[in-house]
């Protein structure tokens, strides 16, 4: 009797810290999506209310009448798309010779996917600005997705090698016996079942792209090719202020992509990181 | 044919080789060496071996910005991992609201850092306008409106909760996983054996969670440390440096001021720090998992 009712005092406790994390996650959100749907007067009304009384989109509207968060998101979408795809046009190959043939090559790689964890980016930035403005590749989308392709290049690996690693060499060499040579095992085997680790590295480097800010920050200068988050970072302090509405607004606009991304990623990510974490 | 394996694996990693050794080895590298010049944008570069390093020992901005970052590091990095450690038993038991709760943590780690600094600014704002403000001064707790963001006192304490809400979900969803992937009999059996709630929780629950905690921690430190976007948005490293971090400390003293040889070897210092620190941490943990 004594153990059920301390069962149950914990169980309280322990549903009341839920809720706690709940409001401390969802309410700067929450708060955001009502100032985006508030009028004016309201959002900066001395009694601020959570529910906006006369919800109103006018912001959404002003913050899409915005050429420049247009062509913000229009940038961050065309470099996040065509970064991930040259990653994973360079990864997934590496990824399986790295899996399947064991050789010198591996423990180098590997070293580096970890040593790089270690560098801040001011490091790398420096002399690839220097690089890059000699190439006549600053303030250039061609610049920006070489960047973001070798600063996601580790981690993508990294996911693949564990899907790769999933893959049952047996079944490759079932398909040997049968006759196919290697570039049918590779399409009609190894592919096929590497599908999902695909998807999900592509969103992955997607994602590290669309949310990317400091190389963006150094080596985009010119408004029309800027990507969203530096657009965005221009709103702080008193400019922003002034035009909170139309701020929350697009910021809502520019989480969506994420939270989608992220919601179908989730499993992936985790197993990705797992993988890293318990074998050591 | 061991030969040809060889060959073969150099021919499918040599795509990916190439460009990360040209465009990040080589220049990390280069960027290392910038470290011992004088090098400053636009002109001839000279090295100076030590110079750089001497001077910022009499640097008043660079001792301020690592204790700055020292603070910042070690806040939201516990934070993140003892408040995650905790959400994820949560999350593991039999609760209501735990659906809800599994999606938001997807929230803050899906977003943008700078969109995150731009949502918390509303949180924050200055005056009763701020919900943050208005709440406290409800429930009586502040009797007039503080500028979080401004103030001497409050600002890398309100950067750090922000620091925080942001990493924490992660860090909850992996421990989540590895909870998950401790057997129930261990629990049954430590029950068995009079271990309370408490008791089950020291001597199952963290000894099988450890190696993910450890590797939690490094890389939560590492990335934490290398902060740059969340703070350059709520602060830009002020009031008077109260907030700037290490990054946006090297960040100005490059691209605002020139001084890349300056910011290079700032860079350097920051490695030094954090591998020493990370070696230190990783080397005490597995001492402890020997004895």
């Amino acid at each position: 009797m004594n153990y059920r009712v301390k069962n149950l005092m914990a169980k309280s406790v322990m549903q009341i810290c839920l809720l706690f994390f709940v409001v401390f996650l969802a309410f700067p959100l929450v708060w955001m999506l009502s100032t985006s749907l508030k009028p004016n007067p309201e959002i900066y009304s001395r009694i601020p209310t959570l529910i906006p009384k006369e919800p109103t989109f006018d912001h959404f509207r002003a913050a899409f009448g915005q050429q420049d968060l247009l062509s913000g998101i229009y940038n961050s979408f065309k470099i996040g798309v065509l970064s991930s795809i040259v990653v994973l046009i360079i990864t997934v190959p590496a990824a399986y010779a790295l899996v399947r043939f064991q050789t010198v090559i591996n423990k180098s790689v590997m070293a580096w996917i970890l040593v790089s964890q270690l560098f801040p980016s001011i490091l790398i930035i420096i002399p690839l600005f220097v690089l890059l403005r000699n190439l006549a590749l600053t303030n250039s989308h061609i610049g920006i997705i070489l960047v973001y392709t070798v600063w996601s290049v580790p981690f993508v690996l990294w996911m693949m090698r564990s899907y790769v690693k999933a893959i049952p060499i047996e079944l490759e060499e079932a398909a040997f016996i049968d006759g196919c040579n290697r570039l049918q095992v590779l399409s009609k085997i190894v592919f096929p079942l590497l599908v999902p680790g695909i998807v999900a590295s592509g969103l992955f480097a997607f994602v590290s792209a669309w949310n990317e800010f400091f190389f963006a920050l150094v080596l985009l200068k010119t408004p029309k090719l800027t990507t969203l988050p530096v657009y965005l970072s221009r709103f702080t302090g008193s400019e922003g202020m002034t035009r909170l509405g139309p701020l929350a607004a697009s910021c809502l606009v520019a989480t969506i992509p994420t939270l989608v991304v992220f919601t179908f990623l989730q499993k992936g990510l985790v197993s990705g990181l797992m993988s890293g974490a318990v074998k050591q | 044919m061991k030969r040809r394996s060889w060959l073969g694996q150099l021919g499918l990693v040599l795509p990916f080789l190439i460009p990360v050794v040209l465009f990040s080895v080589i220049p990390l590298l280069r960027g290392i060496y910038l470290g011992f010049t004088d090098y400053r944008f636009g002109f001839e570069m000279r090295f100076n071996g030590l110079e750089n390093y001497r001077y910022m020992l009499t640097d008043s901005y660079f001792w301020s910005s690592f204790r700055v970052g020292a603070i910042w590091t070690i806040g939201t990095t516990l934070g993140q991992v003892v408040l995650g450690l905790g959400l994820a038993q949560l999350l593991n038991a039999d609760l209501f609201g735990q659906r809800l709760a599994r999606i938001l943590v997807l929230v803050p780690w899906a977003m943008p850092p700078v969109i995150r600094g731009l949502m918390w600014n509303m949180v924050f704002l200055p005056d009763t306008s701020g919900p943050l403000n208005y709440l406290l001064m409800q429930a009586g707790m502040i009797s007039q409106p503080i500028n979080w963001l401004n103030s001497v006192a409050w600002a890398l304490p309100s950067i750090i909760l922000v620091g925080i809400w942001g990493g924490l979900p992660q860090s909850a969803i992996v421990l989540l996983a590895g909870l998950q992937t401790i057997p129930k009999e261990l629990y049954e059996a430590a029950s068995l054996d009079g271990a309370g709630v408490l008791g089950q929780f020291r001597y199952v629950t963290l000894p099988s969670l450890k190696p993910i905690i450890t590797s939690i921690v490094s890389l939560r430190f590492m990335w934490n440390f290398n902060a740059f976007g969340l703070v350059w948005t709520l602060t830009q490293g002020g009031p008077g440096g109260r907030t700037r971090l290490p990054m946006l400390f090297a960040y100005e003293e490059g691209f605002r001021y020139g001084n890349a040889g300056y910011a290079a070897a700032l860079g350097n210092v920051m490695v030094l720090v954090v591998s020493l620190l990370v070696v230190l941490y990783l080397r005490k943990e597995l001492k402890e998992s020997e004895a």
